[in-house]
């Protein structure tokens, strides 16, 4: 698909990215196909599949009935029949009916099976509040998902990022859960390039270094711990990574900067307890117990539902509460 | 304006084999004058059921006498699993099932040990050959319908001529996904049979509790689906129905849907007593409805099958389920890297490849510096 004057001109949103992988992919792959509800005619309620129908025709841009255990079921046998299917649930509040088939079945075939069965599989599901959406469009479930072994799990916040990983989802010989964060979905434009490239599963991006403390987060929150940073003193040097791929989590890349930086400030958007902040603490704790000079701290989801709107900016991690835990983890 | 009728619809049951062996000839005939199935291919089947059963009731002996876990006993479901398995071409056509249908994924080449592997906690069991066209057993209720139609839909996709047949109880139906699976099988019009055993109990739920409606088959008419009650045990009325709904789909025609009125004639699973709330009235009274007790007086009343021929049979079964028990139990027990290898493919993600590598979740007693790091980085 040629790319608008906006885009060569100020570059692509997230929703361009996603869209111009999943053509690519398409056009270079015959076995690639989207289906899921509306994704077809109307280009999907957040426009990410807009003009791939008309471009690969319905058999491969599939409106499929309203039925996310029903799209999530027959994508594990269309894989079976040897396609690439990258259904879209269209808000991750509307996983629920499709749990058991993504972590009971697409993730297990291979195991239950020895290797006899496998399934490639692309579910593409937006992500995370901040958009002012209704109840159940607003959740964070990674932790749910990278809780199953057998699914990996993957959140990009940039478009150069969207692009790659999505192409190394759609490659990716086991299920891959591809979250958007869909308040960043057009937050802002990227130059990225037009030619596909692939960025690997599983590395985390180190994007700001530094040394005084590690700020590690993913999704939209990253550009929430951006702002935070930027009303830091000049002196202070914190060093901010996004994960990209929350399962499998790179540790390395973790651990790496924690030793040496000593301090750590894990946020996320997702429920605090039993979250992936959790999960990155005990990492840190196992493997830099010596280098540490404070306790690692969570800013978090609290442990409630996820308000309606109107509270909702009161709930998700913004850039004071970011800056306070900064500030009392330098200070400790 | 009057009330007008906006659809209608009736249910056909078919059976050409009634229990008492009397043969319906004008169905088994057909419209063309040529026999449903040849003689030699009957005594084939019914030798099949057989070798079946007693593999299906040595099964059961295995896990009583505790070299073999929970196991699903088959019996008196055969014709169903037979009937059905016979009109689908080998190595060619699917087969989705759930796991009271041994014999027909038998009859499509997988390994009969691998069914014991499976029971004995082996995954390799559900490692299916290459060229066996069929899914592993499947043990939640009703999930596999929407795999099965997705496979059905791929093959539409593709333009390969190939039909994929899927198997469940009565039971599934009350299920979201038999639902899910049977609108979307029906909307996109994919070469796929739904094969209900309606064995009439879900472990102690009647059929009566699981649903209001009066046959099994109709609901397969809200889906816009071409559907039949059948007698479940009667082998060719299965068989019949399932040819049909072959041609169909083959033809272009889409799903179908096959309601197998059977019963099931042992406990659900060897973990279960079914003399806790079955009536043994109604055993009974199945018992005498045994599809093979019908099969046997229908071939032996036109001189195709002998006491003689009946001795010999079971000689057979019980020799080749001796060696197919030996099979699965001298398989040396799997590797424990086996736990982690079909997680993901290739490579493994470096923390579980350290697991793997050190049995261990915990990281005191490893080398500090390296605990986090891969080798690689390390």
């Amino acid at each position: 698909m040629p790319r608008t004057a906006v885009m060569n001109e100020k570059g692509l949103t997230l929703v361009d990215a996603i869209n111009e992988a999943l053509a690519q992919e398409m056009e270079r792959d015959e076995r690639v196909v989207c289906l899921g509800e509306d994704v077809g005619l109307n280009g999907g309620v957040f426009r990410v599949t807009e003009g791939l129908q008309k471009l690969f025709g319905p058999d491969r841009v599939i409106d499929t009935p309203l039925s996310e255990s029903g799209i999530l079921g027959t994508s594990i046998g269309l894989a079976m029949g040897g396609l690439r299917p990258v259904p879209e649930i269209q808000f991750e509040g509307f996983l629920g009916p499709a749990y058991d088939q993504i972590v009971n079945h697409a993730a297990r075939f291979r195991t239950r099976t020895r290797g006899a069965i496998t399934i490639p599989l692309t579910i593409r599901v937006p992500v995370g509040g901040g958009i002012h959406a209704p109840e159940l469009h607003s959740d964070s479930p990674e932790a749910i998902y990278t809780h199953s072994p057998g699914i990996k799990v993957v959140m990009p916040c940039t478009p150069y990022d969207a692009k790659g990983l999505l192409v190394a989802a759609i490659r990716d010989p086991d299920p891959v859960i591809f979250f958007e964060p869909k308040r960043v979905y057009r937050s802002f434009r990227e130059r990225i390039p037009e030619e596909e490239y692939v960025i690997p599963i599983g590395q985390a991006k180190v994007v700001t270094e530094g040394t005084d403390l590690t700020l590690v987060s993913w999704g939209a929150s990253v550009f929430q711990c951006l702002e935070a940073l930027d009303g830091l003193p000049e002196d202070v040097s914190v060093e901010l990574i996004d994960l990209r791929t929350i399962n499998p989590l790179d540790r390395d890349a973790i651990v790496q900067s924690v030793r040496k930086t000593g301090r750590c400030v894990v946020v996320h958007e997702a429920v605090k307890t039993a979250g992936m902040g959790a999960e990155i603490s005990s990492i840190v704790q196992e493997s830099c117990f010596l280098h540490l000079s404070a306790p690692v701290q969570r800013v978090c989801g609290f442990d409630t539902m996820m308000p309606y709107y109107k509270l909702e900016l009161d709930y998700l991690p913004d850039a004071p509460r970011i800056r306070e835990a900064i500030e009392q983890t330098l200070a400790y | 304006m009057p009330v007008r009728k906006a659809y209608s619809a009736t249910i056909d049951y078919l059976q050409i084999l009634d229990e008492h062996g009397v043969l319906d000839e004008r169905l088994f005939k057909g419209d063309d004058g040529k026999p449903l199935l040849a003689d030699e291919t009957v005594r084939e089947l019914y030798d099949f059921m057989v070798l079946n059963r007693i593999f299906d009731e040595t099964a059961f002996k295995l896990q009583r006498s505790g070299r073999m876990g929970t196991y699903p006993q088959n019996k008196g479901q055969e014709a169903a699993a037979i009937g059905s398995g016979h009109a689908l071409r080998k190595g060619v056509d699917w087969l989705v099932p759930c796991y009271r249908e041994n014999s027909a994924l038998f009859m499509h080449g997988l390994p009969m040990h691998s069914i014991l592997l499976h029971w004995m906690g082996d995954e390799r069991g559900n490692q299916i050959p290459e060229g066996v066209n069929c899914t592993p057993i499947c043990i939640p209720i009703g999930t596999q319908m929407l795999h099965a139609t997705g496979l059905a839909w791929a093959f539409k996709l593709r333009k390969e001529d190939r039909v994929v047949a899927t198997y469940f109880g009565d039971g599934a139906t009350s299920e979201g996904d038999f639902h899910e699976a049977m609108n979307f099988a029906g909307t996109f019009q994919v070469p796929l049979i739904f094969f209900c055993q309606n064995n009439q109990w879900a472990i102690s739920v009647p059929r009566d509790v699981q649903t209001a409606s009066e046959t099994i088959a109709q609901k397969a008419i809200g889906y816009g689906m071409p559907t039949i009650q059948v007698d479940g045990n009667d082998l060719f009325a299965v068989y019949k129905a399932t040819k049909d709904a072959m041609a169909r789909a083959r033809g272009g025609g889409g799903p179908s849907f096959i309601e197998a009125v059977t019963y099931r004639l042992a406990d659900h699973t060897t973990a279960d007593d079914a003399r806790r709330y079955r009536d043994p009235k109604e055993v009974e009274a199945w018992q005498s409805k045994d599809p093979m007790i019908r099969l046997r007086k229908y071939l032996a009343d036109r001189n195709l099958w002998s006491d003689e021929d009946q001795r010999q049979a079971e000689e057979r079964a019980r020799a080749r389920t001796a060696e197919v028990i030996k099979t699965a139990e001298t398989i040396e027990k799997p590797s424990r890297d086996d736990i982690f290898d079909y997680v993901f493919g290739a490579p493994l993600p470096p923390e579980l490849d350290r697991q793997k590598q050190t049995m261990r979740t915990h990281s005191l007693g490893q080398d500090p510096s390296q605990v986090g790091l891969s080798a690689t980085t390390g």
